[in-house]
């Protein structure tokens, strides 16, 4: 494993090369905006990134609340189970369907609502015991960096193109505000909590802020129908050519998150480890009994 | 069932007995609201023509502030002398605490709204010209949703180190969605201009997941050392 | 060792209580049969406390299991009774008060059943001083009370004679004597042993976390009390 990160971090790396190129230079200029446009290969993936490492840290943090009782596990697993199959199945009512935004279909929606059963297996399977907190942990501070880049670059955006820093009323750039705000707070809780059940705390934190980013969206959509307010970022088709080079952009990014994820994953590993070693220490520790003492894994994840 | 309802009503009894005896902190979150009515006066002047634009959003923060105060006092009556470890201990459901605290909070927290709001007509020579009776549940229901997720919160921030400041750290990020729904479904009623039946129907909804949430969680929160 | 079927006896195994990289109990393995006094004696920091908080169920045992006469701690609550170093009663409120409140908790109805124990520990029921004007000797017997009020089988007791008066320890001995021969099964944490010399059926002796001793009387080889 250890041979394998440093290859992977070249490659990542030459690969976000070739897309920084392609994004700056290769790719066609926007009609409208000129050259300014290309943040959008930097604002967008890390969008895309941020929101699914927080759907990460949702789908850990709700898994880590279960598995605190035996029972409850087997219902969540149930009700993970009903959401896949009933959202799929909602996809082809026809009601449904016309509820949808225009250039939406609806095999796209059925994917993305597949993708909770399959996250939520798949992480279970990967991660047992204490590493679906650590994974929580590690999705939500790094997700926060991407989160940052967005809130940064999307103002940088913004003012050239369209003369304004921020609208209040721009319901994606607010609505990662708010998820950026829930976030950096599940961050200090985890900081400042001195309790054993700080990781239970956290994770019953990540619930309430999933289930808070619907409504802020509703709220804000609804504002804006009232106070029309400037669309940053625009609507609309995408010339194909800029649309390949922001999935490559976004290809990119999903390899350096990996990364990252993965350092600091076994940055927390060997710091509980750490932690393990000591508290066993003091436990064998006294007057009377022999010192045990616990060999750190040099292999693993 | 009946326990909980039982454990409930008596905890709230007991809550609004206590608050009754040491008015202290009942005589001193009244001035603290009249303060930053006062204080938003001075801020924003309630001559100017935009004034019924911007009412909304002042009269919420001003609530906004004087709730987190009342809420951080939530949980102290029960800490001195580990009184929780009482509760713990004892077969009386964590939800009969939790629904206790939240009702005895919302109730202090319209108190404190109740007297501020006169204030800020008083002040800012307010005429609703909408539909005013919508302004009720809206209160209502804006009141609730603070104060259940800042019951909730403080019981969390109990375990926390700089325990004053973590509530309204962690209350103010999920609090967003009631918060627009509270400050813009207020300021269409005030001008008129807008439709708050979306604003009632959003607060209702978001009462009802959060209440869930907090009930559903709850046991857990309360069990942690 | 006569061998108790586990519905009758407390069985502690290998119970391991850390808080962060500090072991407070490093392994207890203990089985304590019902019916009989037990006190618990060692050093500050020998882990006294935290074993009767794992018995209460107030700290889960980070390793380990604990037994109630088959149950979980947690299950079990109704036949603990827990009375701590703090009085886990309400400064505000007189005893009775207080009482009252706690009876709800656990489903008691009326005010006979506080009335009765308030004047089993000696004190008055109709004393209407707030508890926080309480003597220390006072405010152990009422927390004591609180402790008993829904005749618990099993008391959990800890430094009960702490700071207290002769007179008032002296009582509280002979409380405690008379329960145990009714037939409750009684912890009880202290630093003064003489005290339950010829009370107490065993002496269990505790340091560093782990039981090191088990005496049926207060003196240990080479210990001067």
């Amino acid at each position: 494993m250890k041979k394998l990160f440093p290859i992977l971090a070249l490659l990542t790396a030459i690969f976000l090369i070739y897309t920084s190129y392609q994004a700056l230079k290769v790719a066609p200029t926007d009609a409208l905006q000129g050259d300014v446009y290309r943040i959008i290969y930097y604002h967008v993936p890390s969008a895309w990134t941020a929101f699914l490492l927080f759907f990460i840290n949702f789908i850990a943090s709700v898994q880590y609340l279960a598995r605190t009782r035996a029972s409850l596990q087997k219902t969540v697993q149930w009700v993970v189970i009903a959401i896949g199959v009933a959202g799929v199945a909602a996809t082809f009512l026809p009601q449904v369907q016309s509820l949808l935004p225009a250039g939406m279909r609806p095999s796209a929606v059925a994917t993305t609502v597949l993708a909770i059963p399959a996250f939520y297996f798949l992480l279970g399977w990967l991660f047992p015991g204490d590493r679906m907190d650590m994974l929580a942990l590690t999705a939500a501070e790094v997700g926060v960096v991407f989160c940052t880049i967005v809130l940064v670059t999307g103002p940088i955006w913004a003012r050239p193109v369209w003369g304004i820093w921020w609208a209040p009323g721009d319901i994606r750039l607010t609505s990662t505000l708010v998820l950026w705000l829930i976030y950096v707070s599940y961050l200090v809780l985890r900081r400042f909590s001195s309790s054993a059940q700080t990781q239970i705390l956290a994770a019953a934190l990540a619930v309430f802020g999933a289930l808070d980013v619907p409504l802020v969206y509703l709220s804000i959509w609804f504002f804006r129908t009232q106070h029309p307010q400037p669309v940053i970022g625009g609507g609309g088709s995408m010339d194909p050519r800029m649309l390949h080079t922001l999935l490559l952009n976004w290809m990119a990014f999903l390899c350096f998150g990996f990364l990252v994820c993965w350092s600091r994953f076994r940055l927390e590993v060997l710091k509980r480890e750490v932690e393990g070693a000591e508290a066993m220490e003091s436990l064998a520790g006294g007057t009377s009994a022999a010192k045990a003492s616990l060999p750190l894994s040099r292999s693993g994840r | 069932m009946n326990s909980l309802w039982a454990v409930t009503l008596a905890t709230l009894v007991k809550d609004i007995r206590l608050e009754w005896r040491s008015k202290d902190a009942l005589n001193s979150m009244l001035f603290f609201s009249l303060l930053v009515v006062v204080i938003f006066v001075f801020s924003f002047d309630p001559l100017a023509e935009e004034s019924r634009h911007i009412v909304g959003g002042l009269v919420w923060i001003a609530f906004l502030f004087a709730a987190v105060v009342a809420l951080n006092q939530t949980w102290a009556r029960e800490l001195r002398n580990q009184v929780l470890d009482a509760y713990r201990v004892s077969p009386a459901p964590a939800n009969g605490l939790f629904i206790a605290k939240a009702v005895g909070n919302f109730i202090f927290v319209c108190v404190l709204e109740a007297l501020m709001t006169p204030l800020f007509v008083i002040f800012y020579n307010l005429h609703v010209l909408g539909p005013a009776w919508q302004l009720i549940p809206i209160a209502l229901l804006g009141t609730w949703a603070l104060v259940v997720n800042g019951t909730f919160f403080a019981a969390m921030s109990l375990r926390t180190r700089n325990r004053e400041i973590m509530l309204p750290l962690l209350l103010f990020p999920v609090s967003i969605p009631a918060v627009i729904g509270m400050v813009a479904g207020t300021t269409a009623i005030l001008t008129g201009e807008n439709s708050a039946h979306f604003y009632i129907v959003l607060l209702l909804t978001y009462d009802v997941v959060f209440t869930t949430a907090c009930l559903g969680l709850f046991k857990t929160i309360l069990h942690a050392e | 060792m006569i061998e108790t079927p586990a519905q009758n006896s407390i069985i502690v195994s290998n119970v391991v209580k850390q808080f962060g990289r500090f072991a407070a109990l490093r392994g207890v393995t203990a089985e304590f049969d019902t019916g009989r006094l037990h006190a618990i004696l060692g050093d500050n920091g020998a882990g006294k406390t935290t074993l009767l908080r794992a018995l209460a169920g107030l700290a889960a045992p980070t390793q380990g299991t604990i037994t109630i006469l088959a149950k979980s701690p947690q299950e079990a609550c109704r036949t603990l009774g827990y009375m701590a170093h703090p009085s886990l009663l309400y400064d505000e409120m007189s005893g009775m008060e207080n009482l009252r409140y706690f009876a709800r908790l656990y489903g008691i109805d009326g005010d006979q059943r506080c009335e009765e124990v308030i004047r089993a520990v000696g004190l008055d029921p109709d004393l209407a001083r707030p508890v926080g004007q309480y003597s220390q000797g006072m405010r152990q017997r009422m927390s004591l009370a609180r402790a008993i009020l829904h005749d618990p089988a099993i008391l959990l007791l800890d430094e009960p004679f702490s700071n207290v008066d002769v007179h008032s320890a002296r009582d509280m001995v002979g409380l405690l004597k008379g329960m145990r021969q009714s037939g409750k099964t009684i912890f009880v944490v202290t630093h003064q042993a003489l005290l339950l010399d010829g009370v107490a059926d065993e002496f269990v002796w505790m340091q560093e976390g782990r039981i090191v001793d088990r005496t049926a009387s207060a003196s240990r080889q080479g210990d001067v009390l």
